[in-house]
Formats: structure tokens, C-alpha cells, sequence
């Protein structure tokens, strides 16, 4: 039976570090929304996503209530938007409605983001994917909760350097677009390379096209809990540290796995996966850059973080894998700058850069995320840290992104606020050398070989 | 169905678990185990209860615990016991 230390345990995490479900993610189908006529198709996705998500937010909150521990977001993810308006959108105004109509179902149905106004391009673009993607700074600056991703990149099939060139161009354009708004637009756009099925964090969510009719995956957080562990095993040795971080690991993630559980069966729609993320929040103790920091850095960005962010990530998923019947989504430690405050710190001491960062990103998920540069950052400047993002991602055979913000009308040494759990940056420096000859080539990187791994 | 684990937790007073034991007879919530001690004078205290024979919707039994808490100037929460069980055993 269980006793009331082990009672307190729990309640002390929730309580006092922050231990939370950070959301609950509805995969919903629309490949059966398909129509020649835009009306129809509207009020096909409408109709859909309004049934089947018409007690989530509910449930949720009940779930919450019974159980006693937060859940943060409950959010939507649709099949990529340019696998089901192929037939019916043909000018720009056609995709931007669709892209309202994800909003205005997001709205009705009380969740906070809808993603899936995505396009899969890895190997190549079909005339509606290129569309779509031509489409996304004016969905984006017309519609509040919807969030949009772009697979440019893939183990499989190598890298599509002319999307890649395009969404150089698309970040940009999506910054004008949402200006006045701190360029808000383009924290609701991700670029990826080996994008999951199922991941359930925005603004990557979509629901791919392996999955069921609908889902249900849950993403866990914890990097108050991890932080607080790891404060009783100061001066340990590496064994003890991993341990540690294994066992909370594992705490946390069965907490997620009994949310999954309780939302499918209550929902009547089936679980999918635990999505095992560390994921922070700009809350002063919800940091991954603060577990960093108490393995013992001065700082993050310090000589030694890719090492310590390595045996975080692999220790959360070899507790998490055990606390969870499917695993699956982005599973990793999440670095973004501008929702961590100790990654903020970080950048303004001068101890984390662009190129730090980026090295982070080869041992852990997801990749260079919520980084703010300044607004005279050349596309084909973007393209290139794109396309470096996605080769680590190819190469090592691993989910890498990039959301990448650049503020219009701001420089180095100016802040930006996004509020909420967006949370606030510095601008960072990029580096000022150009590779648009590079960029401008066109064509696609060849998958890489499978062996010979060196 | 599963069991709930009421917790209270605040500063020591007279009459805390009477007012809690009242409550909980009053919707025939069964009290199946009580563990209780006082650490640096705070009161702290777990139950074990049997709610399948009450008729109150179970949210409403959070929400009123604690109002209850609120009242007597502890922190009383109420939830299922699989969030524990879950996370401590496997």
C-alpha cells in the first residue's frame, strides 16, 4: 500500500518543482475531408475536428481535477494540410481559408494551437505542397492558434535543398507578415528534417499519415523534478547522476503514461504515445539549462554542456521507455532559448551562442528552437542554418529543427517579449558570413550511407 | 473502482480531522486507513477513502476539500490513488 512519504513525494513535485503533463495532443485524420469544392472541404475539416475534439479540453480538465496534477495545453494535430486541399485550393486566398477554418475550430473546440498546416517534402514538392508552403506567412499572420511545419529533410531520402531555399524565405516573409506583432508569426513555424508522426509539441504537431483515424499522445515535462533530484547527488560521481536522473526519469514519465491511459479510455479514442520530453517552461525552476548548471557547469554553454545535455537525454529515455508501454514523438531534452529561463541567462552572459547551440543539437531534441536573430538576416542566411540543422538530423538519423525567429526591426542587444509560454529573448548574433552561392545551387543532398559510421 | 488519497497538510490546530471526518461522512465517503504525524509543528496527515458509495460527483469533492482547507487554514487535497501507485510502484 502506498505510504505517505511517498504521497508527499509526489505532491512535492507537483507542488513545488513544477511536475506537469505539458499537453495533451488529439491526432485527428482529415484524409477522409477530401473534396473538390473549398465549402465542402471547410466544413468537412470543421465538422470533423469539432466532433471528435468536442470534449478534450473537458476531459482534460477533469483528469486534472481527479488526479491533482496539471495539464498544461490540450492541442489538436491534423494530417498535413497539403495532402488534403490538393483538389480544392488554388489561389492563396484558398489555402488561408482553410487555415481559418483550422483556427476557428481550435477556437470552438478551447484549445490553444492547432497544428498540421504542414507540407512533407524530404525528397520533393508537388505543385500543392509548394503552394501550401507559399501560402504560410499569410496563413499564419491571418490566424491566431495554428501552427505550421515544413519536412525538408529525411535519413531515408536526404536533404531538398530547394525547399530548404524556400523556407529561407518563408521565415523571412513570415516575420514582415506578423511585424507588429514581434514577428510572432514564425514561433508557430518549424522546419524539420525527420519529422515524427506523432509528435504531440507544438508548433511541430501533425498527425501523419501512418496513424489512425485519431489519437491520443500525451507530452511530459519535468525539469524542476529532474533539477530538484539531482540537488541531493551534488559532488556524485557519474553513475550516481545517471541514476538519479534515470529513476526521475521514470517517476515522471508513468505520471504522463497514466494521463495518456485515463484521456483515451475517457475519450473513447485510442493511445498513442508518451512523448518523453524534458520540456521547460520561462517559470524561474522549469529549466533544462538549470539541470545543466547543477551537474556542475558554470554555465550552460559552457565547455562540457554537450556532454552533460547527451547523458540527460539518454538517462530520461532509458527511465522513460520503462515508465511507458509506447514511446514515441520528439522524446528528448528540449533547448529552446526563449522559453527557458536559463537558457536566456545563458545567451545574456555571454556563455551560449548560435554555434553552441547547434551543437547541442546533435545530442538531443529537437534542435536550434525559439532562437531570436536579427531582422536583417539574409533568407539564404536562414536557408543555410537550416540546412546544417537538417544534415545533423540526416546523418545521425534524428529528428532536428529549426524555429527561428527573425524580429523585424530589432539588432543585437535588443530583447523581444512573445508573453506566455512563448517567453521572452535576446536577439542572438548570427554569423555574418554569406552562403547564398551555396543556397542558390538548387536540387536535393543525396541520402547518405548507412554504414561506415565514423 | 480505485481508492482516494486525502492529504492535509498546514499548520496544527484542534479539530482538523473531526472537520475532515465530518465531511466525509456526510457524503459516505468510507475512511479506510488514516497515517498522521507532526513534522516542526505542522500537521500532516494521509487517508486512504472508499468513495464509490457517495453520490457526490467526484470534482465536486475536490473542490469542496479544499474550500474546507481554505477554512480551517490547511491545504487539503483529494486525489485518485493511481497517480501515486503509478509513479512508485511498477
Amino acid at each position: 500500500m502506498i505510504n505517505i512519504l511517498e504521497v508527499n513525494e509526489t505532491n512535492k513535485m507537483i507542488e513545488q518543482e513544477k511536475l506537469d503533463v505539458r499537453t495533451i495532443t488529439l491526432g485527428i485524420s482529415l484524409l477522409d475531408c477530401c473534396d473538390a469544392d473549398l465549402d465542402t472541404l471547410n466544413r468537412n475539416i470543421y465538422e470533423k475536428i469539432t466532433r471528435l475534439a468536442k470534449d478534450l479540453v473537458s476531459t482534460g480538465r477533469e483528469i486534472e481535477l481527479e488526479y491533482g496534477i496539471p495539464i498544461v495545453n490540450k492541442r489538436i494535430a491534423v494530417t498535413p494540410i497539403a495532402l488534403v486541399c490538393g483538389r480544392a485550393c488554388e489561389t492563396q486566398e484558398d489555402f488561408v481559408a482553410v487555415a481559418k477554418t483550422l483556427d476557428r475550430a481550435a477556437r470552438d473546440t478551447g484549445v490553444n494551437f492547432i497544428g498540421g498546416y504542414s507540407a512533407i517534402v524530404s525528397k520533393g514538392m508537388t505543385p500543392t505542397d509548394e503552394a501550401l508552403i507559399r501560402s504560410i506567412p499569410a496563413a499564419l499572420a491571418a490566424t491566431e492558434r495554428v501552427c505550421s511545419s515544413v519536412n525538408v529533410g529525411s535519413t531515408k531520402t536526404g536533404i531538398n535543398m530547394d525547399a530548404v531555399k524556400l523556407m529561407g524565405e518563408i521565415v523571412r516573409e513570415t516575420a514582415e507578415a506578423t511585424k507588429e506583432q514581434n514577428s510572432i508569426g514564425c514561433t508557430k513555424l518549424v522546419v524539420f528534417c525527420n519529422a515524427p508522426d506523432d509528435n504531440p509539441f507544438m508548433a511541430g504537431a501533425f498527425h501523419g499519415v501512418s496513424e489512425a483515424d485519431a489519437v491520443i499522445n500525451v507530452g511530459v515535462s519535468g525539469p524542476g523534478v529532474i533539477k530538484h533530484a539531482l540537488e541531493s547527488v551534488r559532488g556524485e560521481n557519474f553513475e550516481v547522476l545517471c541514476e538519479t536522473v534515470k529513476k526521475t526519469a521514470f517517476k515522471v514519465t508513468r505520471a504522463g503514461q497514466l494521463v495518456a491511459l485515463e484521456a483515451s479510455r475517457r475519450l473513447g479514442i485510442p493511445f498513442g504515445i508518451v512523448d518523453l520530453s524534458l520540456a521547460p517552461t520561462p517559470s524561474v525552476g522549469d529549466s533544462v539549462a538549470g539541470i545543466l548548471e547543477e551537474m556542475g557547469l558554470e554555465s550552460a554553454g559552457a565547455p562540457g554542456t554537450t556532454a552533460a545535455l547527451a547523458l540527460l537525454n539518454d538517462q530520461v529515455k532509458k527511465g522513460g521507455i520503462m515508465a511507458s508501454s509506447f514511446v514515441g514523438g520528439l522524446s528528448g531534452a528540449f533547448i529552446p532559448v526563449s522559453e527557458d529561463q536559463g537558457m536566456i541567462d545563458a545567451v545574456n552572459r555571454g556563455a551560449l551562442t548560435l554555434e553552441k547551440l547547434e551543437a547541442m543539437t546533435c545530442v538531443c531534441s529537437v534542435g536550434l528552437d525559439m532562437i531570436a536573430i536579427p531582422g536583417d538576416t539574409p533568407a539564404s542566411t536562414i536557408s543555410g542554418i537550416i540546412a546544417d540543422e537538417a544534415a545533423i538530423g540526416m546523418i545521425n538519423n534524428k529528428t532536428t529543427a529549426v524555429r527561428l525567429i527573425p524580429v523585424i526591426g530589432k539588432d543585437v542587444g535588443d530583447t523581444v517579449e512573445f508573453g506566455g509560454l512563448l517567453g521572452h529573448a535576446p536577439i542572438q548574433q548570427v554569423n555574418r558570413f554569406g552562403c547564398a552561392d551555396f543556397i542558390n545551387r538548387g536540387g536535393r543532398i543525396p541520402a547518405p550511407v548507412h554504414s561506415f559510421k565514423n | 473502482m480505485s481508492k482516494t488519497i486525502i492529504t492535509v497538510v498546514g499548520k496544527d490546530t484542534v479539530g482538523i480531522i473531526a472537520k475532515v471526518c465530518t465531511y466525509l461522512a456526510e457524503n459516505q465517503v468510507n475512511v479506510e486507513d488514516i497515517s498522521q504525524t507532526i513534522v516542526q509543528g505542522y500537521f500532516n496527515m494521509m487517508m486512504i477513502v472508499d468513495t464509490s458509495r457517495s453520490s457526490k460527483p467526484y470534482a465536486e469533492m475536490v473542490t469542496e476539500l479544499d474550500e474546507l482547507g481554505e477554512r480551517i487554514g490547511v491545504r487539503i487535497r483529494c486525489q485518485r490513488e493511481d497517480i501515486f501507485t503509478k509513479m512508485h510502484r511498477i
